[in-house]
């Protein structure tokens, strides 16, 4: 605990004895430039997520066609401009890995995990500022290993985001199963350490940390989010860390845990008695956990930024809890979902329909319970709000048809086609973006001392917002056609020939989609320099961290840390002449704390 | 010319962003609080709100009424194939209508109670009734997909060894299937990938002692009597694979080292669902696509693309490496006669092999 940090005075902090460049901008120990450079990293692994998504989106739009932009970008990877059907699986696997693990993981949580418990809770830093220093390079070194594996002679790893073996297994069966994988091993496993270490961290800075009168019931529902999603972090992802050494093992050590009775290439392997079903179990015990670690933070930003931004306490706010409390718990238990025609016994499809079906309810709960909170509000339509409102949007249109694909008799038909990739990029790629984006807009004055300018924010809003659903809405219809994903081409089935105008339509929005993110680059990066300077609580907020000064501090508040006396959501309460009451404000005399 | 180029564009970028930055210094200037949303923009954003509505609106009735003939939806080939569809139509209205209502909850009330300088909103932070129902209501309908599901669920991954069904394995590999029959005495003859002797014509592992594989017949096309059960039992020689079979409502992973099935019943044969008027439609749609296709395709002095014609077809719908997207067989469904002809024409697996 940074309890030394306690002396310093507000004043000093420009001339600090003891801060060079190495310590203040590269090796901190600041949660607050912690955070920033999680976002930076994170943002740089979008840029290149999203453009491999364009790539491989013009490849499945016009098929087989040369572009200058492959010639440019893929190399010997497309000669004389025609993507190669091995690097074309490639950036659909890294840019599902990138998108998932690096931006939405790292990139969300560790951005604003990083940046808000302490500053929320009333705290000085994390509880360990040291693991959080090594949680980030941990992170930074794992991605230049993933960025590394992409130039490697016979290509990255290219076995989908799953990297279910055999495919990933064995070097013959694919080009990028030979050292691309063994980086993609070793990129994730350090990713997995990192990741460890920060979800550590926040647990014991939240449980730890408190400031006086911050009780559980008056946390913040970011902190909540956050400290619940570190928690699933905490029981899914070393299992995600076995199965990667597991099949490190199967690969270079002669193990068979995943293999059995395999023939490729006119040659009997020796693997025997393993099973890749086994593998499958190990990866979604993470793999569906992981969806919800990408969900939750972003479902608490929002409900941060919908009640600042309607002017009203967020509704339900134990339902919001609660409700949390369940998808992390349920989270746990319906991996199979993702294995109902694996091979496994059709008994446990009939567990895991029922037990997925559930998570339905406080999602459901959660929809309500913000649309109730727009309910006769006072609407300030920040650029984070629109995106708030955004993730509502996009979270129910892709929640919903998840009682089709959780429902075990449906998904025979709809598993692994287009239905899927719509559904899981609208509920949880879209709605976590949006979420990340919400928080970017909403607390960059906090980060960066300035303010983002708003109409670039707009325009960022709405042509995304349409993009978004100019992508992904007509792909359930392509899904419900029957079109696997995955597919190089679909030229090999004239069958699906009457849906290459969607695919084009799909394409030129997911073009105008990416392009539509320089905006927010550009304001992102000039905002740093040329933004208006920040007032100290610009969104008339009530959360701790808008009591600390613009200017970062270590240690964060210059004199002693405030008491909280309230919840965070007495916005418009009645009795107050202003519509927002900060948590570190005493109750007037007479005053009764909602109850809740 | 390509760095020229190159150059060129970096150029033109370096000036966009340049010109960019004084067009945001501009906008700086105003009040300290001039990036917060004001009453104007809560109004714009209010109506774009509505408008965004009407958009979501918009593009579902653009893609029901272009692309929601669904022909996978409709028109299914097997046994179960009707209650599946049922099922998922039930589950598409029901998402359809509390989609188009939460949808506009949210955006009307975005619209409608958009901020205005010195209103203020409604200290409202709980209501347990409220939040009852709208726990208790999806309880209820998600318990009644629960339950029509998990009975539509067991109907079909429960094989009844009692109708005899034929049996078929599907044999997977990079990047083709295989189909094996059990022939005359409808048991497979055990195999394993250990005994593929690619030389002696092998090609599946077949134990040459096992006498159940003797009458093994295997093809490269899937031929199916209509109107009996199957139960195909898939396996894999490398990699995971996926047996789609999508007009038949059917689909299950081919995992190396085990061997999986599925079951179903063809109702329909091909021939008489090339006669069908829906997929008559989508056949004409097709080729006119192709037609036009082709003539692009003959500027350039390539070949003109095939004809369309209908067929039930096999995909791979498992990544399972480079060729993954031309992994496929055609099925057919016909009449008992026909397939009896065709099973005979085959060569039993004992006189395929080189001794």
């Amino acid at each position: 605990m940074s309890t030394n940090h306690d002396t310093h005075d507000h004043d000093d902090h420009g001339h600090h004895h003891k801060e060079t460049f190495v310590t203040k901008y590269i090796f901190s120990q600041d949660h607050k430039m912690i955070a920033k450079q999680y976002l930076v990293t994170g943002t740089i692994m979008g840029v290149i997520g999203v453009l491999m998504s364009i790539m491989f989106r013009m490849q499945i739009a016009w098929p087989e066609e040369p572009n200058v932009l492959f010639e440019a970008l893929l190399g010997k990877w497309a000669p004389d401009g025609v993507m190669d059907a091995d690097i074309y699986l490639a950036l659909v696997t890294i840019h599902g890995t990138i998108m998932v693990f690096f931006v939405l993981t790292a990139g969300l949580s560790g951005t604003f995990s990083n940046l808000l418990i302490p500053l929320q809770i009333g705290a000085r830093d994390m509880a360990s500022g040291f693991l959080n220093m090594v949680s980030y390079w941990l992170f930074f070194l794992s991605s230049v290993i993933m960025i590394i594996s992409l130039f490697v002679e016979a290509g990255p790893a290219a076995a989908g985001w799953t990297i279910y073996p055999p495919l990933s297994a064995v070097e013959m069966a694919q080009g990028g199963s030979g050292m691309g994988m063994t980086l993609w091993l070793v990129s994730m496993a350090i990713f997995i350490a990192s990741s460890l270490l920060g979800s550590l961290n926040y647990i014991v800075t939240v449980i730890n940390l408190r400031t006086k009168g911050m009780s559980m019931t008056r946390l913040p529902l970011t902190i909540w989010a956050f400290f619940v999603t570190a928690i699933i972090g905490v029981i899914s992802f070393p299992v995600l860390l076995s199965a990667a050494l597991l099949l490190i093992m199967d690969r270079s050590f002669g193990t068979s845990f995943f293999l059995s009775d395999i023939f490729i290439q006119g040659e009997v392997l020796h693997y025997q008695g393993g099973s890749p079903v086994l593998f499958e179990h190990l990866f979604w015990f993470l793999g569906h956990p992981e969806v919800y670690i990408v969900l939750l933070p972003a479902l608490g930003i929002t409900s941060e930024i919908i009640a600042t931004n309607s002017r009203k306490p967020i509704f339900g706010y134990r339902a919001m809890v609660a409700s949390i409390l369940a998808i992390a718990f349920l989270s746990t238990i319906v991996w199979g979902h993702h294995m109902f025609i694996s091979g496994m016994n059709p008994f446990l499809g009939s567990v895991f329909t029922f037990t997925t079906l559930l998570i339905a309810i406080p999602s459901a709960v959660k929809s309500f319970n913000y649309i109730t909170t727009l309910w006769k509000g006072n609407l300030q339509f920040n650029p984070a709000m629109l995106f708030s409102i955004g993730l509502v949007s996009t979270f129910i249109t892709g929640g919903l048809t998840g009682i089709i694909l959780g429902d075990s008799a449906l998904d025979i038909n709809v598993h692994d086609t287009y239905f899927v990739v719509a559904h899981f990029h609208l509920v949880m790629g879209i709605s976590a973006l949006y979420g990340m984006f919400a928080g970017i807009y909403h607390w960059y004055p906090k980060m960066f001392g300035r303010m983002l300018n708003k109409n670039l924010g707009y325009m960022h809003f709405w042509i995304t917002a349409i993009c978004a659903y100019g992508v992904f809405f007509p792909m359930h219809f392509i899904g419900m056609a029957g079109l696997p994903r995955r597919y190089y081409t679909n030229s090999n089935f004239p069958l699906f020939d009457d849906l290459s105008d969607v695919n084009v339509i799909i394409t030129v929005f997911a073009i105008i989609g990416g392009i539509a993110q320089i905006i927010f680059l550009y304001n992102f990066f000039a905002s740093m320099y040329f933004g208006k300077k920040a007032t100290q609580n610009p969104w008339k907020s009530n959360t701790l961290e808008w009591t600390t000064p613009v200017e970062h501090i270590h240690g964060n508040w210059p004199g002693e840390i405030p008491h909280v006396h309230r919840w965070a959501y007495d916005y418009s309460k009645p009795g107050h002449d202003v519509d927002f009451v900060p948590q570190d404000v005493p109750l007037k005399e007479g005053e009764e704390e909602l109850q809740h | 010319m390509t760095t020229f180029l190159t150059i060129l564009v970096v150029l033109f970028v370096l000036v966009a962003v340049w010109q960019m930055m004084k067009i945001f210094d501009l906008a700086q200037i105003g009040a300290p609080e001039s990036q917060i949303a004001t009453d104007k923009d809560n109004r714009m954003n209010g109506y774009l709100m509505i408008g965004f509505l009407i958009f979501i609106y918009a593009i579902t009735i653009v893609c029901f009424v272009k692309w929601g003939d669904l022909p996978l939806l409709s028109n299914s080939a097997s046994e179960h194939g009707p209650q599946v569809d049922n099922l998922m139509i039930i589950s598409l209205v029901l998402i359809f209508i509390v989609q188009t209502i939460t949808q506009f909850l949210l955006h009307y009330f975005a619209f409608k109670y958009k901020g205005e300088k010195g209103k203020k909103a409604l200290f409202y932070a709980d209501n347990n009734t409220l939040e009852a129902i709208w726990t208790i209501i999806p309880v209820i309908v998600l318990a009644g997909l629960i339950i029509y599901g998990l009975f539509t669920w067991n109907e079909i991954m429960n094989v009844d060894k009692d109708e005899d069904p034929l049996v078929v394995e599907l044999y997977a590999q990079q990047f083709n299937w295989k189909a094996r029959y059990a022939g005359d005495d409808n048991v497979l003859g055990m195999a394993n990938v250990r005994l593929i002797d690619i030389d002696r014509a092998n090609i599946l592992g077949l134990d040459e002692s096992d006498p159940n594989a003797q009458d093994d017949v295997i093809t490269t096309e899937l031929h199916l009597p209509v109107g009996r059960p199957v139960l195909f039992k898939m396996r894999s020689q490398d990699v995971l694979h996926s047996a789609y079979m999508p007009h038949f409502r059917a689909q299950m992973n081919c995992v190396p080292g085990m061997i999986t099935q599925f079951s179903f019943t063809p109702t329909i044969t091909t021939s008489e669902m090339r006669q069908n008027p829906d997929i008559v439609t989508k056949v004409e749609n097709i080729n006119n696509i192709r037609v036009e296709n082709s003539k692009a395709l003959v500027a350039k002095g390539e070949d003109a693309l095939e004809p369309y014609e209908f067929d039930y077809l096999l995909l791979c719908n498992k990544i399972c490496g480079k060729s993954h997207y031309n992994m496929q067989m055609k099925i057919i469904v016909e009449t008992q006669e026909e397939y009896d002809a065709w099973i005979k024409e085959q060569t039993v697996f004992a006189n395929a092999i080189t001794k």
